[in-house]
């Protein structure tokens, strides 16, 4: 019996991480991320869960912790945002390279500097090379499906790697939104008992971890990763099956929200995917054939998948919450240009940056991007490639 | 040693097989070598104790000799040999003499 | 079952690092490994801080560790193992696992000292049931001899070169055996490869205890030092007899010096073998040479009281 409750994304997803009762956690504070820990580490004080915690004196330990114990061979998790996933960037490289399944909840914040503890993408976009896998979430009903699937995803065997859960910071974190809660049963009989694989805690094949890789070998080891990854799609959407069977949700590589006989078209990750959704219900009574995109798994980049859902708009605005600076186009902008490169026929793509540091993103803004590509549909002209909007100029 | 392809690789480059060093033969970075004179030997087994590569070959308590294909010829076993009336159970000499 | 302490005896156990390593030849960081892995009755899961040791004992697919190990970073060994502890704390708990498995973490002075102090104390903070092994060879060595903070006072270093204007190091070494005693972890000790039995008898003391230990050990390198291949025992027993290198260990706040040196030997007896220190016997260096002497004197003396052995 789904349980239908009124919470914030934290709370949803520290609920989540209960449901899955992992055997570690490692975990450092940080806003807007840390009620993901408060709360856990309230029900590890109430017994209501096996999980050991090990609260660390860093995010750099946070994830040293997790690897050491995912390599000891049992199911480990970890929540951090922004300055924290920066600082243990590092290990974010070795626990992916290292082949671990760790889930981390990233809660998107900007990165610093100017400080700023608000939500947008700069922390997720700058991880996204480091080989975890990512999921983005629009609201807290998403950031706890993701969740939870998550750690099918991490542990299944033509897997076997880190993955990420994005959802934006204070604004899903900290809202209160309706949402579904399944029951504890289903999700403990969904992700299953844990698998080890070469565990360090198994005395009877002593194994050893993190040898020097010379150039002779090195490559290898990369491809190795590169091609696992690429399995990564499919069991995404294996996982998405089964849980639909328990939930009734559908998911899938990406949303696609009224595209199928769009003309224009917005591509844009999390909560603000959400607002741009009523944007598009709008123009469409208007007779504008508008339709929106919107990424879940974000790496590995379905780049086939979601060229083909685009290829046939006329004019796409890639809305990024994250800038890649030097003067280059928005990271997510960057991708879905890759998406739709090998086609002679592609839409018109333009980029606009928004969001940044908690920076409102509202209906008004939807609008004003829709009557662009509007205007690019009917002139054929683009005023500009890549601008800020929402900045005071 | 033919080198191995990227589908022939343990995932995360975990090395399952403990102790496989054993197949890496040390023995010809030496310059040096030790010989052991066995009637000056007391089988304090410092020399064994004091090996920074294993390479003293011990057996039931027992010194009896050395394992060349791994000893780097540092002479630790030799300074460190108390022997017998000033006499050392444990010389250098000069590999390849 | 506790094998005997005998040389005899222990020579009977398993090694559980073997030859085939790529460390150089008379180096003092294998010698300790083998003695500390060979004072426990436990099995033994290990974490190591990139450096020396952990580089040559882990090449592609050749590893000359018998028992689980694993390196991660070169800040984090102790937080490494903190997470392999936890597991196994956790997967006990739920009795997934009964053997009573012992947890180490070796790091060399540079991923102990100075990059990995932050995660040792935290793990030494957190209480987690495990020793900290530190192999103290003064120097960031696997990349060329830099300055650590427990390179000795004076020494020339690659970072802190012996030079005209400014001759090698000028701050004297971190006391981190006591900053990690003022944690007030339940042990904590400094021990030799040259004076082995002390070194196996605290290695044992250290794993029977519940808690978090450190240990630190005097390991010599002959690159770094400038001394000869084959004085690494020689080496560390001086420094153990000068007094550089008291042995000593802090149990319960309590310290106890458990080897005093015949005869204190004076501490250029210890710098004159190595190279290092070549330049403190120029005579414009003299006074640095009685700073240094001043400086181990009154540890020494200081450990002497605390000791209740003066």
């Amino acid at each position: 019996m789904a349980k239908v409750v009124a919470v914030t994304g934290n709370e949803a997803v520290a609920n989540a991480l209960r449901q899955v009762n992992p055997d570690v956690s490692s975990a450092y504070p940080i806003t807007p991320a840390t009620d993901i820990m408060q709360r856990f580490t309230s029900f590890v004080s109430n017994g209501k869960v096996k999980t050991e915690m090990i609260l660390v004196e860093s995010e750099h330990s946070a994830m040293s912790g997790c690897i050491g114990a995912s390599a000891a061979g049992g199911r480990v998790m970890t929540a951090t945002s922004s300055q924290g996933l920066a600082l243990m960037w590092e290990e974010l490289f070795i626990a992916s390279g290292t082949r671990l399944p760790i889930v981390m909840a990233l809660v998107n914040r900007a990165l610093s500097a100017p400080l700023n503890i608000h939500g947008d993408h700069s922390d997720g976009m700058g991880a996204r090379d480091c080989g975890w896998i990512q999921l983005w979430s629009e609201n807290a009903q998403e950031a706890y499906d993701n969740t939870i699937q998550a750690f099918r995803i991490a542990e299944h065997m033509d897997v076997r790697l880190p993955v990420m859960v994005c959802m934006d910071g204070f604004i899903i974190s900290h809202s209160i939104e309706r949402m579904e809660y399944l029951e504890d049963e289903a999700i403990k009989n969904f992700v299953g008992e844990f698998q080890q694989t070469n565990p360090l805690l198994d005395l009877e094949h002593p194994v050893s971890y993190g040898p020097l890789i010379l150039p002779d070998y090195y490559m290898e080891y990369r491809k190795a990763h590169a091609e696992v990854m690429a399995q990564a799609p499919k069991v995404v959407l294996d996982i998405a099956k089964d849980f639909e069977k328990i939930s009734g949700r559908k998911y899938g590589l990406f949303e696609s929200y009224r595209l199928d006989d769009a003309e224009i078209g917005i591509v844009i990750l999390n909560s603000a995917a959400g607002t741009t959704k009523d944007a598009i219900d709008l123009f469409r009574e208007k007779g504008i054939k508008a339709g929106l995109l919107k990424p879940r798994l974000y790496r590995p980049f379905p780049y086939e998948e979601v060229g083909d859902a685009l290829k046939h708009l006329k004019a796409v605005c890639v809305l990024d919450r994250a800038d890649a600076f030097g003067g280059s186009y928005g990271p997510l902008f960057i991708d879905i240009a890759s998406s739709l490169y090998p086609y002679k026929d592609k839409p018109v793509l333009i980029n606009k940056i928004y969001g940044l540091g908690g920076r409102d993103y509202l209906p008004g803004h939807a609008e004003l991007v829709l009557n662009e590509l509007a205007e690019i549909l009917r002139t054929g002209k683009v005023k500009t490639f890549k601008e800020y909007i929402g900045v005071r100029e | 040693m033919k080198l191995k392809k990227w589908k022939e690789l343990t995932p995360g480059a975990v090395c399952t097989k403990a102790g496989s060093a054993l197949e890496f033969k040390t023995g010809s970075w030496r310059a040096f070598r030790p010989r052991w004179i066995e009637e000056n030997c007391i089988q304090c087994l410092f020399c064994w104790a004091y090996c920074p590569d294993m390479a003293v070959k011990v057996k039931d308590g027992k010194m009896e000799g050395f394992y060349y294909d791994y000893c780097k010829g540092c002479g630790i076993c030799a300074l460190e040999c108390p022997g017998k009336k000033g006499k050392k159970a444990i010389v250098m000499e000069e590999e390849g003499k | 079952m506790a094998t005997p302490l005998t040389l005899k005896e222990l020579s009977k156990k398993e090694g559980l690092l073997t030859s085939g390593h790529r460390m150089c030849a008379g180096c003092g960081a294998p010698i300790i490994v083998k003695m500390v892995l060979m004072a426990s009755d436990y099995p033994i899961v290990a974490a190591n801080a990139t450096g020396c040791l952990e580089v040559s004992t882990c090449i592609s697919d050749y590893t000359a560790w018998k028992i689980p190990w694993i390196h991660n970073a070169f800040e984090n060994a102790a937080a490494t193992i903190s997470g392999v502890e936890t597991m196994y704390r956790s997967l006990k708990k739920q009795g997934k696992i009964d053997k009573e498995i012992k947890f180490i973490a070796f790091g060399g002075d540079g991923g102990t000292y100075d990059i990995g102090f932050q995660s040792l104390s935290g793990a030494m903070e957190r209480g987690h049931d495990m020793l900290y092994v530190c192999y103290d060879n003064g120097a960031y060595m696997n990349t060329g001899i830099q300055r650590s903070s427990a390179t000795p006072f004076g020494a020339d270093t690659t970072t802190c070169p012996a030079g005209s204007v400014i001759p090698g190091k000028t701050q004297q070494r971190k006391n981190l055996t006591k900053i990690m005693a003022a944690h007030d972890i339940p042990y904590a000790a400094q021990a030799s490869p040259s004076h082995w039995m002390d070194l196996v008898k605290k290695v044992k003391k250290a794993l029977d205890i519940k808690g978090p230990k450190f240990m630190n050990i005097l390991s010599p390198c002959n690159r770094g030092w400038r001394s000869r291949t084959d004085d690494a025992i020689m080496l560390s027993r001086l420094g153990v007899e000068t007094c550089y290198w008291p042995l000593y260990e802090i149990e319960d706040g309590a310290t106890k010096v458990t080897f005093k040196p015949k005869e204190k030997k004076p501490l250029v007896d210890f710098l004159k073998p190595q190279g290092r220190f070549k330049h403190l016997f120029a005579p414009e260096n003299e006074n640095m040479l009685k700073q240094f002497q001043a400086a181990v004197d009154k540890e020494w003396a200081s450990l002497l009281k605390a000791s209740g052995t003066e």
